[in-house]
């Protein structure tokens, strides 16, 4: 069964470094966007089973994002990744799963 | 009551990719082993060798504070922020991700095998804007002394982090003795082997292993072998 990971994060390029790395692995599904609206949005049209918190979000946007996700889907898994490429994205999301 | 977990050398993963030979204390990449995701703050201890010429493209990192010791060889270095850079064995890197960084790093030397040590610790602050400092350490100041090269002050005569961490590197002559204090309260202490064997509280370490130690202000030590040569990073426990 396919996991579908959604990831935001605001910079384009590891944005689309990420896409990449998630999309790579037949057993997970990426869409990665680089704003909130849009982040909103998929989680709204589409399945997720796991939220990855990339870089450049601030604090403030961290909690409302959580808050408008949560209310939309409670119980959905929001993690933060470190490190913008694949070295603990791997792990991260075994443990996320787990 | 001091507490510890061991890390043999021969329970690190492992993935051999032709040109490079890494070797990963914790989980790391396709190695997944859920009992080895961190030691307090410190995520990532890679030991590479990397053939001469090869090394990683341009890559991106974000909200990681990097860390690279060269231990044999030298490391052509070039990141987004417009450092060009070359770091030899004798020198440390350090590279604050924060909110996005790209950079590559190849081995420098075309017929010379690099062996770095590549340390990444979770940030106390997120989205940081990213920074770039190498410096050549004195290298004669670490014998039968854990020398500090990484704290969290700038003001110090070393690389500095976003963390409350503090690295020091130590050569020691056989049956040496002493004790490190450990900098604050709530640190641990993850000591790496170099090279050479060694007594940690109790413990008899050889090359490439480990202990991480906690609950405690300080760590006992001691050289079994002569140039046994020890990484301490003194890190905070609470994620």
């Amino acid at each position: 069964m396919q996991t579908t990971i959604l990831y935001i994060g605001r910079d384009t390029e590891i944005t689309i470094v990420m896409n990449r790395l998630l999309n790579a692995r037949p057993e997970w599904k990426g869409i990665c966007v680089c704003t909130d609206e849009e982040a909103v949005s998929v989680f709204k049209e589409q399945t997720v089973d796991l939220v990855l918190l990339g870089n450049g979000i601030d604090q403030e946007c961290e909690q409302a994002l959580k808050l408008k996700l949560e209310a939309i889907k409670p119980g959905i898994k929001i993690i933060q990744h470190y490190g913008g490429g694949s070295g603990l994205l791997y792990g991260e999301i075994m443990t996320a799963l787990s | 009551m001091s507490q510890f977990i061991l890390y043999k050398e021969n329970t690190r993963g492992h993935a051999n990719h032709g040109w490079l030979d890494a070797h990963h204390s914790f989980s790391f990449a396709n190695y997944y082993n859920p009992e080895r995701m961190h030691f307090g703050v410190l995520r990532v201890l890679n030991d590479d060798l990397i053939d001469g010429g090869m090394g990683f493209g341009a890559h991106p990192h974000d909200n990681m504070e990097i860390i690279t010791i060269p231990l044999a060889g030298a490391i052509a270095h070039k990141d987004s922020m417009g450092n060009t850079a070359e770091i030899k064995a004798g020198e440390i890197q350090v590279m604050s991700a924060g909110t996005g960084v790209s950079h590559s790093e190849f081995n420098a030397l075309p017929d010379v095998q690099l062996n770095l040590l590549q340390i990444w610790l979770f940030p106390n602050k997120k989205n940081v804007t990213p920074r770039y400092d190498q410096r050549a350490l004195d290298v004669t100041a670490r014998h039968n002394n854990f020398q500090q090269i990484l704290s969290p002050n700038s003001e110090d005569d070393n690389v500095w982090i976003h963390q409350d961490a503090w690295f020091s590197l130590g050569k020691f002559d056989e049956s040496f003795e002493t004790e490190y204090k450990i900098k604050k309260a709530g640190n641990g202490v993850y000591a790496f082997v170099i090279s050479g064997e060694v007594t940690i509280n109790g413990q008899i370490l050889s090359k490439r292993d480990a202990i991480g130690i906690w609950d405690t202000d300080h760590i006992s030590f001691k050289a079994n072998t002569a140039d046994a040569e020890v990484l301490l990073m003194d890190v905070p426990m609470e994620l």
